[in-house]
C-alpha cells in the first residue's frame, strides 16, 4: 500500500484514480443502507450482479453499492446512471430486465417506473421524484456516488481535498475563522456556533487535546447519522482530521451506538484505509499533524450520547453525565480538552473548506445557515431521510416532500427533536426550521428528528410513549430526573387506562415544570418537552380522556371498543385476514362483525380498512366503565 | 477463569486501561453471546478494576447480557416512528403468542423476546430483528407468522 507523504502524493493518486476509473456506458446504483438491505437490496445487488455478469456485460455496464439515498420508504431501489433513471421496491427477480432494457440499451422498464398511485403521472428520473424535487442535497447527494468501503471512490471524487486545503493553505486559526464565518452551527440538537466551540477547543490548556465524534444517535425516530456514517464515512473522518489540525487534537474517538453495526463497520474500514493511506497516524500527508481515530462502540444506553456521558463511557465509567461546567472544550476525556460535535457537523466541515464560508452561508436564515438532514417518519406518504435549506417551513417538508398525511387521514401534529423535543399542531407548521423560530413554536430543531402524527395518532399516547422512555433511559444519577419521569409517566398511565381525575393534569404539569428545572443534565431537563408542548397544545385531548373517558382518536385501548358499521362494510375481508386473533367472522361480499370478547384493540383492522370505506371504526367502550379507584367524577 | 468461557485471547489482544472495558466486553459478547458471570474477575483484573465496577459498567448498558441467548432472538422496535405505525400492538401480540413478556425467554428456552429503542429504521416501522435480520412494515399478525416461523423451523430440525 503506497504512502501519501505529501499533498503532491494526494493529487497525483487522484487523477490515477480518475484516468484508472473503468468508464461503462452505464452504472446501476443500488442503495443500500440498513433500510435497503432490510427491504432486499443485497438480494437485488446479488441479482443484478449474476445478470451483468450471465450476459458478458461486466465492461460495459457498472454496479455501485451504496449507502442509503434518503427514499427508504421505496425501498430496495437502484438508480441508472448517467441518466438518472429510478427504479424502486423491486425485488431480484426485476434485475435482468433491467440490466437487458436500461442497462444495455438505455430503455425504461415501464412497469417498475415510480408512481405515486395507480393514477398517477409516471416518473422517470430520481430528480424529479416529488420526494427529491425540492430537496437541496448538499451532505447526502454524495451516498449516490461512492461506494463507502472505497476510499479511492471518495478520493476521486475529490475527498481529503479539503484537508490538504486546510493544512497547507490555512493556517489553524484560519480554519477556525472559516467555520465561525460559515455560520455553522452543532446539529447534534443545541446548536452551539461550532467556530466558538473550536476556538475554545484551541485556547483550552492542556495536552493531548481531543476530539470526539458523537454518534450516539439515539432519538428514537431519527436517523441521519446512521446515513452519513454508512454512506460517507469519509467525508465524517476528513471533518474530524481537520478539526483536529483546528485545534491542536492528537486523538480522536468516534463514538457509535452499537445498534448501528453497518455504521460501525463502515467508519472502522474507513479509519484502517485512511490510516495505510498516512492520513491518519503521523506527518499527515508530510505535515507536522499527528492525529488517530479509534472506534468506541456504545451499548445501548440513550444517555451515552449526552457528552458528559459519552466521556465518562469512553473512559470506561457507566454513562453518568455531569455538571457543566467545566465544558468538555476544557475539560473533557482525562480531564483534557475535548472537542465533541455530532456526525453531520463533522460532514459539514469538509465542503466549508472546500468551497468557502460563504457558499455554505448561501442558504438559510440569519441564524441558521446551510442545509439540515430531517428523518421524516411516521404517518406521512413518503418517509425518509431529507436534506433541506434552514428556513423552508415544516409544511413545505411534509406536505410537498412527504405527500402529507397518508390517505384517508389528517395531519395533527409533528413531533421534532425526539424525547427532548415537543409536539407541534398541524395549524402551526408554517414555522420555519431555524433554531430559534422551532424553540419560539414550543419544540426544538434537536437532531432533526420529524415524526409526523395524524387522526390514528393520540397525543396523549405520544407524551406517555416519551415518558415511558425517559424513565427508563433515564441514568438514575439525579433524583429529579429519576423519580419525576416515573411519576409523570405513571400519571400518563392513569390517564391513558380512563382513571386519571382532573388534578392529576395539574400535578402532572407541576412535575414537568419540576423536572425541567432540576434535573442535572439536558436531558432530563427536556424530558418534560413532550408532556408540556402536548399539554400545551393538545389540552382537549388531556381533557376528553380525563373528564369524558374518550380517547378521541381511538388509541388507547382502554376508553375504545372497535366496531364495524354495517350499512358501509363491503365485506371485502381485509380487517379479517389482517386480524391477529381472528376476532372478525364474516363470508366475503357480506357485513363482517368483530366479537369484542376476542378483540384486541390492536387497531390493525381500523388501518387495513380501504380509506374510501372506512367502516372499522375505534369509538368509546361501550360497556360499563370501571370506576375509578380514587377521586372525584364528573357529573 | 472458567474453561468454558476461555477469554485469554481477547484481553492478550486488548489494551488494559479502564477505557479498554466496553470494547472487550463487546468482544466477549460478541464471541460468547453474552458476558459470562465467570469472567468477570479476569475482566477486572486486566483492566485494574474491581469486579464491582466492571459490574456496574456491564449491567447499566442494556446491550449486554449475563445470560445466554436463546436460540432465536426476537427484538421489537418501539421507537417513536414504529410507536405511532403500531409498534407496541406488535410487541403485544408477540408477548401473547410466546406466553411470556418482553425481556423473557420461552418455557423451551427457544426464543428471546426483547424491546429496543429504535433501530434507526425509522422510515420501514414497526420494524422486528429477528436473528440479526430485519423485518420492515410488520404488523401484528405478519410478527406472530414470523415467529410461529422459527418455531416451525425449530421442529423440522
Amino acid at each position: 500500500m503506497m504512502r501519501l507523504a505529501h499533498p503532491g502524493h494526494l493529487e497525483d493518486w487522484r487523477a490515477r484514480l480518475r484516468e484508472e476509473a473503468s468508464s461503462p456506458a452505464r452504472t446501476i446504483v443500488v442503495t443500500a443502507g440498513t433500510c435497503g438491505r432490510a427491504s432486499g437490496a443485497m438480494e437485488l445487488a446479488e441479482a443484478v450482479r449474476a445478470a451483468i455478469e450471465s450476459r458478458g456485460l461486466s465492461g460495459r455496464i457498472g454496479l455501485l453499492i451504496t449507502g442509503c439515498h434518503g427514499y427508504c420508504e421505496w425501498e430496495p431501489s437502484l438508480v441508472v446512471q448517467p441518466e438518472g433513471y429510478f427504479y424502486g421496491r423491486l425485488g431480484p427477480a426485476d434485475a435482468a430486465e433491467i440490466v437487458e432494457k436500461t442497462g444495455l440499451q438505455g430503455r425504461i422498464v415501464e412497469r417498475l417506473v415510480y408512481k405515486e398511485g395507480p393514477r398517477s403521472k409516471a416518473v422517470t428520473h430520481l430528480a424529479d421524484l416529488p420526494f427529491y424535487r425540492k430537496q437541496l442535497r448538499r451532505l447526502t447527494e454524495a451516498n449516490l456516488r461512492l461506494d463507502p468501503e472505497r476510499i479511492e471512490d471518495y478520493v476521486q471524487q475529490g475527498g481529503y481535498g479539503a484537508l490538504a486545503k486546510a493544512f497547507f493553505e490555512m493556517s489553524a486559526a484560519g480554519v477556525i475563522d472559516e467555520i465561525k464565518a460559515s455560520g455553522l452551527r452543532g446539529r447534534g440538537g443545541a446548536g452551539f456556533p461550532t467556530g466558538i466551540k473550536w476556538q475554545l477547543g484551541r485556547d483550552a490548556a492542556g495536552r493531548p487535546k481531543y476530539v470526539v465524534c458523537n454518534a450516539d444517535e439515539g432519538d428514537p425516530g431519527a436517523y441521519m447519522d446512521r446515513g452519513l456514517l454508512e454512506g460517507n464515512p469519509h467525508s465524517v473522518l476528513e471533518g474530524m482530521i481537520i478539526g483536529a489540525y483546528a485545534v491542536g487534537a492528537s486523538e480522536g474517538y468516534v463514538y457509535v451506538r452499537a445498534e448501528y453495526p453497518l455504521a460501525v463497520a463502515n467508519i472502522r474500514r474507513a479509519i484502517e484505509r485512511a490510516r495505510e493511506l498516512g492520513l491518519l497516524g503521523e506527518n499527515i500527508l508530510g505535515s507536522e499533524v499527528h492525529f488517530d481515530v479509534q472506534v468506541v462502540q456504545g451499548a445501548g444506553a440513550f444517555v451515552s450520547g449526552e457528552e458528559t456521558a459519552l466521556i465518562a463511557s469512553i473512559e470506561g465509567r457507566r454513562p453518568h453525565p455531569r455538571q457543566r461546567p467545566p465544558y468538555p472544550a476544557e475539560s473533557g476525556l482525562w480531564g483534557r480538552p475535548t472537542t465533541i460535535n455530532n456526525v453531520e457537523t463533522w460532514a459539514s466541515v469538509v465542503p466549508i473548506i472546500d468551497r468557502g464560508a460563504g457558499w455554505f452561508a448561501s442558504v438559510g436564515t440569519e441564524k441558521s445557515k446551510g442545509t439540515k438532514i430531517f428523518s421524516l417518519v411516521g404517518r406521512v406518504r413518503r418517509t425518509g431521510l431529507v436534506e433541506v435549506p434552514m428556513g423552508v417551513s415544516l409544511r413545505d417538508i411534509i406536505d410537498d416532500i412527504g405527500g402529507g398525511a397518508l390517505p384517508g387521514r389528517t395531519l395533527k401534529a409533528v413531533q421534532t427533536g425526539g424525547p427532548s423535543g415537543g409536539c407541534l399542531p398541524a395549524a402551526g407548521l408554517g414555522v420555519a426550521v431555524d433554531f430559534e423560530a422551532l424553540a419560539r413554536a414550543g419544540s426544538i430543531m434537536g437532531s432533526g428528528g420529524l415524526i409526523a402524527m395524524d387522526d390514528r395518532s393520540c397525543m396523549v399516547d405520544v407524551a406517555r410513549f416519551f415518558l415511558g422512555f425517559a424513565a427508563e433511559e433515564s441514568c438514575g444519577k439525579c433524583a429529579p430526573c429519576r423519580i419525576g419521569t416515573r411519576l409523570m409517566r405513571g400519571i400518563l398511565d392513569r390517564i391513558v387506562a380512563g382513571l386519571a381525575v382532573n388534578s392529576d393534569l395539574d400535578r402532572l404539569e407541576a412535575l414537568a415544570v419540576t423536572v425541567q428545572a432540576a434535573s442535572l443534565c439536558g436531558l432530563g431537563r427536556t424530558s418534560a418537552n413532550p408532556v408540556l408542548s402536548t399539554l400545551r397544545y393538545f389540552r382537549d385531548e388531556y381533557r376528553a380522556h380525563v373528564e369524558d373517558r374518550v380517547c378521541p382518536a381511538g388509541v388507547c385501548r382502554a376508553l375504545i371498543s372497535l366496531t364495524i358499521d354495517p350499512a358501509l362494510c363491503t365485506g371485502c375481508g381485509l380487517c379479517r385476514k389482517i386480524c391477529p386473533v381472528d376476532a372478525i367472522a364474516g363470508r366475503p361480499k357480506t357485513v363482517h362483525a368483530i366479537d369484542p370478547a376476542l378483540c384486541i384493540k390492536c387497531g390493525a383492522c381500523v388501518e387495513a380498512c380501504p380509506p374510501g370505506i372506512r367502516a372499522v371504526r375505534s369509538g368509546p367502550v361501550q360497556a360499563e366503565r370501571k370506576a375509578p379507584g380514587r377521586g372525584r367524577r364528573r357529573s | 477463569m472458567s474453561d468454558s468461557f476461555d477469554i485469554r485471547d481477547i484481553l492478550h489482544e486488548a489494551g488494559s486501561r479502564p477505557r479498554d472495558l466496553v470494547g472487550i466486553l463487546h468482544r466477549i459478547q460478541d464471541r460468547f453471546g453474552h458476558v459470562p458471570a465467570s469472567v468477570l474477575p479476569a475482566v477486572a483484573k486486566h483492566v485494574r478494576m474491581t469486579s464491582s465496577e466492571v459490574y456496574g459498567v456491564l449491567s447499566f448498558y442494556p446491550r449486554f447480557h449475563l445470560r445466554p441467548p436463546a436460540r432465536h432472538v426476537v427484538e421489537v422496535c418501539l421507537g417513536t416512528a414504529c410507536h405511532v405505525r403500531g409498534g407496541d400492538a406488535v410487541a403485544e401480540e408477540l408477548g401473547r403468542t410466546l406466553a411470556i413478556r418482553p425481556g423473557e425467554t420461552t418455557t423451551d428456552g427457544q426464543i428471546d423476546l426483547r424491546t429496543v429503542n429504535c433501530l434507526g429504521c425509522c422510515a420501514i416501522g414497526p420494524v422486528l430483528h429477528v436473528d440479526g435480520r430485519f423485518e420492515a412494515r410488520v404488523t401484528a399478525g405478519r410478527a406472530r407468522e414470523i415467529v410461529l416461523g422459527l418455531r416451525r423451523v425449530e421442529r423440522k430440525a
